[in-house]
């Protein structure tokens, strides 16, 4: 099937704008009578709950954490861009939208990334409002610096907290809503079912984490805010419990699962020191407007101290082979080529997984104290985990799965392929192509949830009757003894293997054959070993304690068994992309000078899977991608 | 009235009062040390107190009342502040927390104790060994002093009652600061060292009067 | 990496089964645990043991493991994230303990925070709090572009050493009193301090102060012992700040 994105045509400027207009009205004496589920309260969702709260519509919100406050979006350190053009370097609207198809290795739609561009500065305007404290300078205007690749200063920053503070300025939103009593939030609550009545989705089975409890939730409209899937690869830098769990059943309830091969890895981690690592710890992509990233040139000096290698035995090979971009190429080409290196014999550190970032030259350029005020938290972070001081010898840095471009298939409206599921944030497929640019996440959550869903779930809702479903739906009973049953199905196994002995198994396929880089072979390989594991793990799977309460144990064998299943339809989406594109590095396809070689030819589109039943293999539908504003080109950071 | 009832509120009024007895107690100081000048010296300081007539009893309600006050709202908001902490971790390790702050209740009701023995001892002179001294204060002050400080007992109750003091006050002069918001974090450390020693200079001024008497030193 | 020696340390665990358990300390032996370990991991070493031989494992809270979330919440040793400076439980490394070191695992222990299970307490009196008034009453859209005020960097600074709390609770769980003052003080101060809070500075100080009390916590005695646990190393100065602001809105 062809899929249709509805993207509103005529000049791409102005699209957004005549879709808002032409979008129906919810009545506002009428707005109270709908219920809107938002499953997740991080960035997108948050500020969706809140936005949509305000407008008056009833919200319940929901989140497997102890307080929206925690949602992993917290964890960004870098920055949010916006096409402020305050420094006056050139950026404009046009120049956002066109870096961020070209950093997508135009894998993304256009009309979705200008909207993206053009809601981007009043996203930084709202923040302000908040109270969010971005750096200013000492007259008092908001300062930006330039990151991840990008070549004007658009990046808009609050110490190396900046995801901290965008999550704290929604969650405060939120919880003025809260008080007021337009959102209600479930706290400790993690969605393991989507209903859908009659092919619409009507609302949300739970388990309570604290009682054990499984209930149900029914609204006019269901939104999905939760985040990204990279855990799959068991060692990433997501927070322990982000999952696909809440994506995956809602596909399993008919949602099209958009790019999942699209993953990010991002260059700058703190490489792992050893097997029973819990996760790995990024150190934010701004470190390298300052940090010189290089390998020994020779194998005999891998053993000696970084500082005791001559400069000219360093071999500086991100500045060496894009010389324009240097340090500060994309993540994608920078964690290659730090693989490359690495793969190559010369990493640095335990196993050889390692390359340094060296602060030498720019300490000696603008002091020890201009860096410390730079990046201080973020080396003293570096400190505490490795011991070593990042001041006096360089660090040591790995690249470590981060981010899912991939995600639910959503249409322009950010409706997903079943009718009254919405999908925002890192959870849907939608802007960043096969590859997302640094600090333009935060910039897509925010942009999601004020200032997109607020305007089209109310063109969905106009077109509803609300309240039409309640929980004592039949649909909803069975949906309860599913997640019932699955839940006694995991405990009553009693195997001899953990769920994180699973998990880990699982990661290592995933990272090995599956990570930065993939082949045909490689994947193949995981498309008979993935569902081997699964089968195992429904057959000797260890989960202690019961379903009557707090269970943690249960809840990351839920996980688990999500990712397991998960895992086969990365691969096999990988697999079917006989390309290299952004985030997608498939060996058989790189240029003699290992660059990532595109098909545009055959793979210019958006590959949707749909869910065909358990055992059966998914349908593949497609999206083409047209680009009438930006010229299709070779992208190349040389 | 919010001030009366809520956290901040009561802390307000609790340091305002405190601080203003810290004040009675600099000043009792200064006067009570003319005892070193000799019976002439703090004699005629008691004489010039008495003297002032009316305002002796403005001044004694307006110290009753502070004393009422402070001591009220700090029984209040400690029965409240063990409430919201009623167990203790397996391991006592505080980095910050010292004995003064933590005990600053027990110090205060001694302190109450203290008050009124003292009152009752060199006021209102019920005691036996001073009721002889009744009708010749404020004449000889420094008869009774030292006639009362040359028995031990009664010298160290007063040492040990100082060291309360010191305690209390140790922890106390720099919370008021910091209850006012007066306070910064430059000032934070400042503050608190002049507040302690502060406290000791009372511990060292008002000891040294028994001390010095029993030791024979005044006479 | 294993060319590192491995240390055995005997751990004594906070359980209790559910909100009404008395709960007690129980005995386990951490084997195998190099210097790299985080203290975290430390303890799920433990837990995987504890998983095959057929026991619960221990619940904890815990999620970014990178000391941001403010989910993480054990008491190690008397200390609510075991006392190294700036460092939350999940980024203190086992480099700090001995071999053979025997340790305390508690969870935070306050009235506010009520005991869920094992180490795991309910936090949501934090939520509470700042539902009194912890933000700006803004409207989604409708509001000046960033620059229309501008902020001088000290204040911007000021602000954001407020705001780097994380709302872990360490500061109401080491308070003598449970007093939740630096917590408060600190989103206090944050929205104090700029031009977009000032408007509502009053009314919020009074609520959130008000709402504090409501849910149990103690009052500030200025024992500074939160400062020192917070793990954000949020100034008491903050708490000196609410105080003034507390005042201002007298009158
Ligand atoms: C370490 C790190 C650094 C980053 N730095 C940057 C940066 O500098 N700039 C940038 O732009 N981007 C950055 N990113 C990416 C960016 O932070 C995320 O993509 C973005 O914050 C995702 O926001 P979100 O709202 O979609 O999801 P999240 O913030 O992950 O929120 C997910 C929500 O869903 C809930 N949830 C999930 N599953 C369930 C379930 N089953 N049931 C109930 N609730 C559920 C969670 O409780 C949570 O509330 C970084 C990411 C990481 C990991
Ligand atoms: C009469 C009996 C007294 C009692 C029961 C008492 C009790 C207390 C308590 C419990 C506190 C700590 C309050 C808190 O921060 O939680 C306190 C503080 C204080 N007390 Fe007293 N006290 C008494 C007498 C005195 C006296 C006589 C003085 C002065 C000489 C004094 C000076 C102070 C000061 C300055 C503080 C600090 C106030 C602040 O924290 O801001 N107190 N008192
Ligand atoms: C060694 C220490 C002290 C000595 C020798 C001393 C001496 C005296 C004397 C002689 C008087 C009676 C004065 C008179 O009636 O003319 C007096 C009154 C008083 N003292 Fe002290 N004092 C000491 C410490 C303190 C302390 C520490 C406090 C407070 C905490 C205190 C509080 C008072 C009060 C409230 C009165 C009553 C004042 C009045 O008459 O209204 N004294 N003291
Ligand atoms: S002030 Fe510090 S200790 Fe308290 S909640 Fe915030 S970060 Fe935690
Ligand atoms: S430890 Fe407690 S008493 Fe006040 S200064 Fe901190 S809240
Ligand atoms: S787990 Fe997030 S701060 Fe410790």
């Amino acid at each position: 099937m062809i899929l249709d994105g509805k993207c509103p045509t005529g000049p791409i400027e102005k699209t957004w704008d005549k879709h808002r207009f032409d979008l129906k009205l919810v009545n506002p004496a009428n707005k109270r009578k709908y219920n809107v589920i938002m499953v997740g309260t991080g960035l997108a969702g948050g500020a969706a709950a809140a936005s949509l709260g305000e407008l008056g519509y009833n919200v319940q919100a929901f989140c497997y954490q102890d307080s929206p406050r925690r949602a992993h979006s917290i964890a960004a350190q870098g920055g949010i861009n916006a096409a402020k053009n305050y420094p006056n370097d050139g950026d404009s609207i046009y120049r956002l939208f066109y870096d961020t198809i070209k950093g997508g290795d135009f894998r993304a739609r256009e009309a979705d990334v200008w909207r993206l561009a053009q809601v981007s500065n009043n996203i930084i305007d709202q923040c302000v409002a908040q109270g969010v404290p971005f750096a200013r300078d000492y007259a008092g205007y908001l300062d930006n610096r330039s990151f991840g690749g990008a070549q004007v200063s658009r990046t808009f920053f609050a110490r190396g907290q900046t995801g901290q503070q965008l999550l704290l300025g929604a969650y405060s939103a939120l919880s003025r809503q809260i008080k007021a009593g337009t959102v209600k939030m479930y706290n400790r609550r993690e969605m393991l079912d989507l209903v859908v009545v009659d092919g619409v989705a009507k609302g949300i089975t739970c388990r309570n984490l604290v009682t054990g409890e499984i209930e149900s939730y029914a609204a006019d409209a269901v939104c999905l805010a939760t985040g990204g899937y990279v855990n799959v690869f068991y060692l990433s830098t997501n927070a322990m419990g982000c999952s696909v769990t809440a994506n995956w059943k809602a596909y399993k309830k008919g949602a099209y699962f958009a790019n999942p091969c699209y993953t990010q890895i991002h260059p700058t981690c703190i490489p792992q020191a050893g097997d029973y690592q819990s996760k790995l710890t990024l150190m934010s992509e701004s470190l390298r407007n300052d940090g010189r990233c290089w390998v020994p040139k020779k194998k005999e000096d891998l053993a000696k101290h970084p500082n005791e290698i001559p400069e000219e035995d360093r071999d500086y090979y991100l500045e060496r082979k894009y010389p324009s971009f240097g340090n500060l190429a994309p993540r994608d080409i920078a964690s290659r080529a730090a693989k490359e290196q690495c793969d190559d014999g010369r990493g640095v550190g335990p196993g050889g997984r390692g390359v340094y970032l060296d602060f030498a030259t720019s300490i000696k350029r603008v002091g020890v104290d201009t860096i410390k005020e730079r990046y201080g938290n973020l080396f003293e972070m570096y400190e505490k985990i490795t011991d070593e001081d990042g001041y006096k010898r360089p660090m040591r840095m790995y690249p470590a799965p981060h981010y899912s471009m991939g995600g639910l298939w959503v249409d322009y409206n950010l409706q997903s392929s079943i009718p009254g599921l919405f999908v925002l944030g890192e959870a849907n497929f939608s802007v960043h192509g096969a590859n997302r640019l640094g600090a333009s996440a935060l910039m897509q959550g925010l942009a999601d949830g004020y200032f997109v869903i607020p305007y089209t779930i109310g063109g969905y809702l106009a077109t509803v009757k609300p309240g039409t479903v309640q929980t004592d739906n039949p649909e909803f009973k069975k949906s309860v003894e599913d997640v019932q049953n699955y839940s006694k199905k995991l405990l009553s196994i009693n195997g001899k293997k953990t769920v994180s002995e699973f998990m880990r198994e699982l990661g290592s396929l995933m990272w090995d054959n599956c990570g930065m880089a993939r082949s045909k072979e490689s994947l193949e390989e995981n498309l008979k070993k993935i569902p081997a594991l699964r089968e195992e793990f429904w057959k000797n799977v260890k989960v202690s304690g019961s379903g009557a309460d707090l269970n943690q144990d249960l809840e990351n064998a839920g996980r688990t068994a999500d990712f397991l299943e998960f895992g086969e339809l990365l691969c096999r989406d990988a697999h079917h992309r006989n390309e290299s594109c952004g985030g997608h590095f498939r060996t058989e396809y790189q240029t003699e000078d290992g660059e990532a070689q595109r098909d545009d030819e055959n793979y210019c589109y958006v590959g949707a899977w749909e869910f065909k039943g358990d055992g059966k293999d998914p349908e593949l539908h497609k999206e083409p991608l047209r680009f009438e504003n930006v010229h299709l080109a070779v992208r190349s950071y040389k | 009235m919010q001030l009366l009832k809520s956290s901040v509120g009561r802390k307000i009024l609790m340091a305002i009062t405190g601080q203003l007895m810290v004040l009675f107690v600099i000043v009792h100081l200064i006067g009570n040390s003319s005892i070193f000048v000799g019976p002439d010296g703090i004699n005629s300081y008691a004489e010039h107190l008495h003297s002032l007539g009316p305002l002796v009893w403005v001044f004694r309600l307006a110290m009753l009342a502070f004393i009422l006050v402070h001591a009220f709202y700090g029984i209040q908001v400690s029965i409240e502040n063990s409430k919201a902490n009623p167990s203790k971790y397996a391991i006592n390790n505080k980095l910050k927390a010292n004995f003064a702050s933590e005990s600053m209740i027990w110090t205060g009701l001694l302190l109450a104790l203290f008050v009124i023995y003292h009152i009752s001892h060199f006021t209102l002179r019920l005691t036996s060994d001073v009721s002889a001294f009744a009708g010749q204060v404020p004449g000889n002050v420094f008869g009774m002093v030292t006639g009362s400080f040359s028995h031990g007992i009664i010298a160290s109750t007063y040492v040990a009652a100082m060291v309360v003091l010191c305690l209390h006050l140790f922890h106390g002069i720099q919370s008021f600061f910091q209850t006012m918001g007066w306070n910064g974090d430059k000032s934070l450390p400042v503050i608190s060292q002049v507040g302690r020693v502060l406290a000791f200079v009372f511990l060292i001024g008002y000891s040294s009067i028994p001390v010095f008497i029993l030791a024979g030193i005044i006479k | 990496m294993s060319d590192h020696k491995t240390m055995t340390l005997t751990l004594n665990v906070w359980r209790q089964k559910g909100p009404k358990d008395p709960g007690k300390f129980e005995t386990y032996t951490a084997k195998n645990i190099t210097e790299h370990h985080s203290f975290l991991e430390m303890i799920d070493v433990v837990n995987e043991d504890l998983i095959k031989s057929g026991k619960e494992p221990i619940v904890f809270d815990h999620d970014c493991r990178e000391g941001i979330c403010g989910m993480c919440s054990q008491v190690v040793n008397g200390v609510p994230h075991g006392g190294q400076e700036r460092t939350t439980v999940c980024q203190l490394h086992m480099r700090k303990f001995k071999d053979g070191d025997t340790i305390f695992i508690e969870p935070w222990r306050a009235t506010a925070f009520p005991i869920i299970k094992d180490l795991v307490v309910d936090r949501s009196a934090y939520d509470t709090i700042i539902q009194a008034g912890g933000y700006t009453s803004c409207h989604t859209g409708g509001v000046p572009d960033g620059n229309a005020v501008l902020i001088p960097k000290p204040e911007a600074d000021y602000a954001m050493d407020a705001a780097e709390c994380i709302g872990c609770g360490a500061c109401a769980a080491a308070c003598p009193n449970s007093s939740a003052m630096l917590f408060t003080s600190a989103k206090v101060a944050q929205m104090a301090a700029l031009p977009q809070g000032k408007a509502e500075a009053g009314v919020r100080v009074k609520a959130m102060v008000e709402a504090m009390q409501e849910c149990g916590f103690g009052n500030c005695s200025n024992h500074y012992e939160c400062q020192a646990a917070c793990p954000k190393g949020i100034n008491v100065k903050f708490i000196a700040k609410l105080n003034r602001e507390y005042l201002k809105a007298q009158f």
